[in-house]
């Protein structure tokens, strides 16, 4: 590993997430292995084997083990981390439930791969997307800076919510590539992350029942006083993320007073100040989309690219604040929410719906397993987006790019 | 009656009698102990209370006169089922006679 004066590193995905959960000082992680995300946990492993990291390693037999550790851990007060991928997540479904409903701050980095079956290792976003409804915050990182920083800027965000977060990186796109990383020092990450204090503190010396069978409506303990029913916990979940919109731009704001670095909070825009043609994506194939919108500028259209960071919370009010001078989204999904469209898309529009814009937005799923996602095939479907927009023709039908059916 | 939020985010409580609700509500069927047959009710010393082991709701006390707290007890018949004596009867709530 290359190291220069100012602590740039040449590292991978992977390995730029196991220095991220070491920065944050984590105390606990469990995990399993699944490519593309094994190199994470590995390293995780060698550096707390090699004293480097002060945690408990716990090795388990499978996914649903490993957030179940997460859990009990976090719980009792430990700054727990896990990692995985595709039917990895798939087997932590119910425990992401879980987590989220006993209100558990946990960091779980999604090294993005396409679900099976068939077997397939390579990357799209159908994982973490399928997981959206849990109650997990979702950022998505276009390169492997932002992948180090989103997971520490994460421990902040979830900690203060008490909502545990998702750090999504597309698979061997992000987690195998070699780039330059800055890698901040631990005092300046001390400062900026303060230890965890969970919000219940399971102690013998005060035993607890915790998260308990808890009926339909608000009932009255054995002591008397009033306690939420399952309705009212779900509506706190619910606040706790339409809240925490607010805390990722602030902590974003902060990440950036401290380590000069900052992602735009929610989303980022590329030239999209006088863009009438808006791209959106998300993730890596966000950075594919600005090439894409350099070319459409050369070919003479007022391209810009609109991406998002965080998917859930979906930041409504920023999307329509980003299209207000629209004239036609071209939105491009890494998934597909089987038996409608790509799952951005209909977020996209449903956030549209109700304000003044009226504008056509066209959806196009790509590289889906892997299929390699060109810049220019991107700017060549928006310029076909365009001219079926210019003739005045109904709403365009989703269209899957590269496919050859 | 004045109301105290629980404040909690999710869902907590301490353990103690009657947390997890009034599960008495439940019962179609009451168990009845008959002191004849009860093994230390019919010695007057400590012995036996197996229902007391066995009850899942811990509504049986473990004492002389053994008593069910029909507050909790849903009625599962589990103490039926293991009283060696045969002293349980399970008496359907339409025919119980006493309370």
């Amino acid at each position: 590993m290359k190291k220069t004066a100012n602590n740039t590193q040449i590292i991978t995905g992977n390995y730029a997430v196991a220095l991220a959960a070491k920065l944050s000082r984590v105390q606990v992680v469990a995990a399993y292995p699944i490519t593309p995300q094994s190199p994470a946990t590995e390293t995780l492993s060698q550096f707390v084997e090699k004293g480097e990291l002060d945690a408990e390693y716990v090795r388990v037999e499978s996914e649903h083990s490993a957030l179940a550790v997460c859990i009990a851990a976090s719980t009792v007060g430990a700054r727990t981390f896990t990692a995985t991928s595709a039917n990895g997540l798939a087997y932590m479904c119910e425990q992401l439930h879980w987590a989220a409903g006993a209100r558990l701050p946990i960091v779980l980095a999604c090294a993005n791969r396409a679900m099976g079956a068939p077997w397939n290792v390579l990357n799209d976003q159908q994982d973490s997307i399928s997981q959206r409804d849990t109650g997990w915050i979702q950022i998505y990182a276009r390169n492997s800076q932002e992948i180090l920083d989103s997971i520490i800027q994460a421990y902040r965000i979830a900690e203060k919510l008490y909502v545990p977060a998702m750090v999504c990186y597309d698979g061997y796109i992000l987690s195998h590539t070699v780039m330059p990383v800055e890698v901040p020092r631990q005092e300046q990450v001390d400062r900026f992350l303060p230890p965890y204090k969970p919000h219940t503190v399971l102690d013998p010396s005060t035993p607890q029942n915790l998260n308990l069978v808890t009926l339909a409506n608000p009932r009255r303990d054995a002591r008397g006083v009033m306690c939420h029913g399952y309705m009212e916990l779900r509506y706190l979940l619910q606040e706790a993320l339409e809240n925490s919109l607010e805390t990722v731009v602030e902590v974003d704001r902060e990440f950036g007073d401290v380590f000069g670095r900052s992602y735009g909070g929610t989303h980022w825009g590329y030239r999209l100040e006088d863009a009438t043609l808006i791209l959106m994506a998300m993730g890596s194939v966000a950075t594919e989309a600005t090439v894409a919108v350099d070319q459409l500028r050369q070919r003479g259209h007022r391209a810009g690219l609109l991406a998002l960071r965080v998917y859930r919370p979906f930041p409504k009010q920023d999307v329509i604040s980003a299209t207000k001078r629209a004239e036609l989204i071209v939105v491009f999904d890494k998934n597909i929410s089987y038996g409608y469209e790509g799952a951005t898309c209909s977020d996209l529009k449903a956030a549209l719906y109700g304000n003044s814009i009226q504008v056509p937005v066209h959806n196009y799923i790509v590289g889906l397993g892997g299929r390699d996602v060109k810049a220019r095939e991107l700017a060549d479907a928006a310029e076909r987006s365009l001219r079926w927009a210019e003739e005045g023709r109904p709403q365009k039908e989703v269209e899957w790019l590269n496919c050859h059916i | 009656m004045h109301t105290i939020d629980c404040g909690h985010i999710s869902s907590v409580s301490s353990p103690s009698i009657g947390e997890a609700g009034r599960t008495g509500d439940w019962r179609d069927s009451t168990p009845v102990i008959d002191p004849q047959k009860c093994i230390p009710m019919k010695r007057n010393k400590p012995s036996c209370f197996l229902c007391w082991l066995y009850c899942p709701e811990a509504a049986i006390n473990r004492g002389i006169p053994v008593e069910i707290d029909l507050e909790y007890c849903k009625g599962c018949g589990i103490c039926a089922e293991e009283c060696p004596a045969g002293a349980i009867t399970l008496v359907e709530e339409s025919n119980l006679t006493i309370r």
